[in-house]
């Protein structure tokens, strides 16, 4: 169905790529040589090397083992150590990278093999700060409260955030020992509380900021920014957020022993 | 009623909310999914959802968007859940905005919607161009909420294997497999989702993600699910040609203005900002001018083809046309951002200042494992219905790209993330009815048939682990797109089709001599892989077939051999000749292809639609 140019006719490209059957073996490096074609990325060519799993001095090996879905930078899924810089690897273009082209795992998370990764801490810290609306149901309600523009591209921008992890493996302080929830994880809390609906919650998700591995675990290195695929402005909702957490501080000592009452109902 | 254990296969749009639904009925849900379920398709979706909302004064209304519908699909849709569906449509872009989705506004702080291909209508909601990322991650919320209040549990990185069957022959479960330590196990059910997508990746390079194999509907249809209308394939017609796969251009470039044209010189090299506008010829504009650029995407994708591959007129001569968005203001092109980045990110240009060049790729299938519905009031589905989105195997349904009811011929752009929603708001009402007229509960059902399933599954992956021929897997599946590609997508001629269906044949004989490359027991991707392959060729196997017997052209399904001639009037109605040909042609073939599975190939038969919402009539576009 296609039938565009297939580049420069016999050109190889180098891969340098990390293999490790699980966590309890020892990991090493393999080298493979891929055929090179115009437009290919660090993707494409794993295919290739699934297609003939040969190391570049001719052994028989296993195909490798990475994660990948959409491969059109919009799942998150293919985040990996690429020249030592995390980033998505289906818009990694072979033609802009430095041979050879090293593939190593994200290194903050539990490795799965070669270079998947269990990024599940993530998923788990959106439950932290509770990400989501609190919907009655999903019966008919009408619509939500109108949104403006300004509103609307403010809270889009935050929302393209695919849970990649760039910047939790780009941040000093996220380790495999702690359980710093990230930038990720506090932008989307802003995200929440800048819901009309949402916002309706947005104590219960300053609480959460404020837990084990919160937001004030944050060093500020604003590294976070630099390294996310989507352009986020991760600073940006860390910087609102500790704003909205010293209020909530303030606002518990004076709460703190005071039963809530349920809203609404009849007493 | 006490609570039971549901299965939902699949954690895109259908699945997603099919566990809202069941979660919300108090029902436990155990999700199964090979990605993380926020990783799934559904993010892949771009331009919209859509919804007669009618707020452009353009007297938009649910009955016009169920007319555009069933138009769009050739008349070969599942009337009732269409009609219920585009009724529901409203409402589920009201409960999207409720749960947060970004969607674009207007001045004035409303939803705002754009024009789609095949209506006249702005029916399209949207957040940026990124609109199915946006509704997937809001249903993943609203699981997320469930899942920690202990309703919902994930089973991510777990791929779904077959169903386990009781005595009776109903599904009371299934066999899954955890892709990262190979552990197989069943899944006890009251009933089971299938929820499990597309099968793209059978056409090897497509619009669709890695995960699209159809090896879940494969399976289903191996163990006597009826698949149908598999020879419906749509083949979208903007895509970025890749090696690895076919970037979807949005529809909504054309919908926010966005121009088809090739140089009118052959073969032209000037730059195509240095081509006067009179040197351009905007094929779809001149041959359609009703409808222009916004042509429902069958008809877009063959008059690209035409001009391309017959007039010779594709961009320096080969595949190839442009998608022009360069005239459109900066606040315009915003709209679109995020499609716009993709294609300068993998293509290399700015699309805002240099014409893209895209060119058709597969897309969508709209057929799949079959599906029922009962008629209620309104010839819409009954509400909580068991026979809803309910497979021929008792206990087993299916939902979104997975089966087969409501796109008929041809999807209309936009229809595919409501069709998805509304079919888990029907559906899992429908699976805790059915469990309900259940006389006997899943968990009192023998473990026999769980023992023997999960005992079959450990013997076939020990044989697929003992696999050590000289044919790699991967390569095989490579071919198999490949040829799907050639000759099963666009243009369809029998004698290719069963040359097609010689090579399958082929195909399955090479994957006994497999090696499985990996014998390890830790994330073992090509063992799951060899498995996958077997079903991809079933489905090949019977979308080929479906073709291949299917002597018309209708929709998605085009045979130069078999089709009718031009209209001699502009309304082909006023040509009584052509109506007389239409009419014969639509008695013989308005029908749904059936698709039972046998050993030795697919059975293939063809029942009747009934047409209780609109009477068909020629679809025409001029």
């Amino acid at each position: 169905m296609d039938s565009h140019d297939n580049g420069s006719a016999g050109r190889k490209v180098t891969f340098k790529i990390w293999r490790q059957a699980s966590p309890d073996h020892e990991g090493k490096f393999e080298t493979f040589t891929v055929p090179y074609y115009k437009g290919a990325n660090v993707i494409s060519s794993l295919m290739e090397i699934q297609r003939r799993p040969v190391t570049s001095d001719g052994q028989k090996t296993t195909p490798v083992v990475w994660d990948s879905n959409c491969l059109e930078e919009v799942c998150g899924s293919c985040t990996m150590n690429i020249n030592g810089t995390a980033r998505m690897a289906c818009s990694a273009l072979v033609d802009k990278l430095q041979e050879p082209i090293t593939l190593e795992p994200l290194s903050k998370f539990p490795l799965t093999r070669d270079l998947a990764v269990d990024r599940s801490r993530m998923f788990n810290a959106l439950k932290q700060v509770k990400a989501w609306v609190n919907l009655d149901g999903t019966h008919n309600l009408g619509p939500a409260p109108r949104q403006s523009q300004a509103e609307q591209a403010e809270r889009y921008v935050l929302s393209t955030c695919m849970t990649c992890a760039c910047c939790l493996e780009a941040c000093p302080q996220v380790s495999m020992d702690n359980n710093f929830i990230g930038a990720a994880a506090i932008s989307q809390a802003r995200l929440f509380n800048m819901h009309p609906t949402g916002q309706m919650n947005a104590a219960d998700r300053l609480r959460g900021l404020m837990e084990a591995g919160g937001i004030q675990d944050c060093g500020k290195a604003q590294n976070c920014v630099q390294v996310c695929p989507k352009e986020i402005p991760l600073t940006t909702s860390i910087a609102a957020m500790n704003r909205a957490v010293t209020v909530q501080v303030v606002k518990n000592l004076f709460t703190q022993d005071e039963p809530t009452k349920a809203a609404g109902g009849p007493a | 009623m006490a609570a039971g254990r549901y299965t939902v296969v699949g954690g895109g749009l259908a699945g997603l909310m099919t566990t809202i639904k069941l979660a919300e009925a108090g029902q436990h849900v155990d999700v199964l999914s090979i990605v993380p379920v926020k990783r799934s398709h559904s993010v892949c979706a771009q331009g919209g959802i859509n919804g007669a909302v009618n707020t452009k004064g353009e007297g938009d209304s649910p009955d016009i968007h169920v007319r555009d519908t069933l138009r769009g699909g050739d008349f070969l849709s599942e009337q009732t859940s269409v009609r219920g569906m585009c009724n529901a449509a409203p409402g589920i872009i009201y409960l999207l905005d409720r749960m947060g989705v970004p969607f674009n506004r207007t001045p004035e702080g409303l939803l705002d919607f754009r024009r789609f291909g095949g209506t006249l209508h702005h029916r399209t909601a949207f957040a940026g161009a990124t609109t199915g990322q946006q509704l997937l991650y809001a249903l993943d919320e609203q699981v997320r909420r469930f899942e920690a209040d202990g309703l919902v549990t994930k089973y991510e990185y777990w791929e779904w294997l077959g169903m386990v069957k009781d005595e009776a022959g109903r599904c009371v479960g299934s066999v899954a497999m955890d892709l990262r330590t190979n552990e197989i196990r069943t899944f006890p059910a009251e009933a089971v989702m299938l929820a499990t997508g597309g099968p793209g990746i059978v056409f090897g390079r497509s619009t669709n993600s890695v995960i699209n194999t159809g090896t879940a509907a494969g399976r289903a249809f191996m163990e006597g699910a009826i698949y149908a209308n598999a020879e419906f394939i749509q083949v979208h017609p903007t895509s970025i040609p890749g090696q690895d796969k076919l970037r979807l251009m949005s529809e909504s470039v054309r919908g926010e203005g966005g121009r088809v044209w090739v140089p009118k010189k052959k073969a032209d090299t000037r730059h195509p900002n240095e081509i006067p506008s009179a040197e351009r010829w905007y094929f779809l504009e001149e041959r359609y001018p009703k409808y222009g650029n916004l042509v429902p995407r069958d008809v877009a994708t063959r008059e690209i083809f035409d001009v391309c591959r017959n007039l010779g007129l594709g961009i320096g001569g080969k595949d190839g046309v442009y998608l022009d968005i360069t005239e459109q203001s900066a606040k315009v092109q915003d709209k679109i951002k995020g499609v716009l980045e993709i294609y300068e990110k993998f293509a290399g240009e700015d699309p805002r200042k240099t014409p893209m060049v895209i060119f058709p790729g597969m897309h969508y299938s709209m057929g799949g494992v079959y599906v029922t519905f009962e008629p209620g009031t309104n010839q819409e589905p009954a509400p909580n219905s068991p026979k809803n989105q309910a497979t021929n195997i008792p206990g087993l349904y299916a939902s979104g790209e997975a089966e087969h009811a409501y796109h008929g011929a041809n999807r209309l752009g936009a229809n595919s993330l409501l069709s998805c929603i509304y079919a888990g708001i029907i559906g899992g009402p429908a699976m805790v009815a059915y469990s309900k007229n259940n006389a006997q509960r899943a968990g009192g059902a023998t473990t026999k048939p769980f023992d023997d399933a999960r005992k079959q599954w450990m013997e076939r992956f020990e044989q697929i682990r003992k696999m050590n021929g000289s044919e790699n897997p991967y390569q095989i599946g490579k071919e198999l797109g490949d040829v799907m590609t050639e000759n099963v997508t666009v243009i369809r001629y029998n004698d290719k089709l069963k040359k097609t269906l010689d090579v399958i044949r082929t195909f399955k004989e090479r994957w006994a001599r497999c090696n499985v490359l990996d014998t390890s027991n830790n994330a073992n991707r090509s063992l799951s892989y060899v498995n996958q392959l077997w079903n991809m060729l079933e489905l090949g196997e019977v979308i080929t077939q479906s073709a291949l017997m299917r002597d018309e052209s209708r929709g998605a399904h085009y045979k130069p051999d078999f089709r009718l001639p031009e209209p001699k009037t502009k309304d082909p109605t006023q040509d009584p000749e052509w109506m007389k040909l239409w009419k014969a042609r639509h008695e013989k073939w308005a029908k749904t292809t059936v698709a039972k599975w046998t050993p030795k190939g697919p059975e293939i038969t063809y029942e009747n639609i009934s047409t209780p919402v609109l009477d068909p009539e020629p679809r025409w576009y001029a």
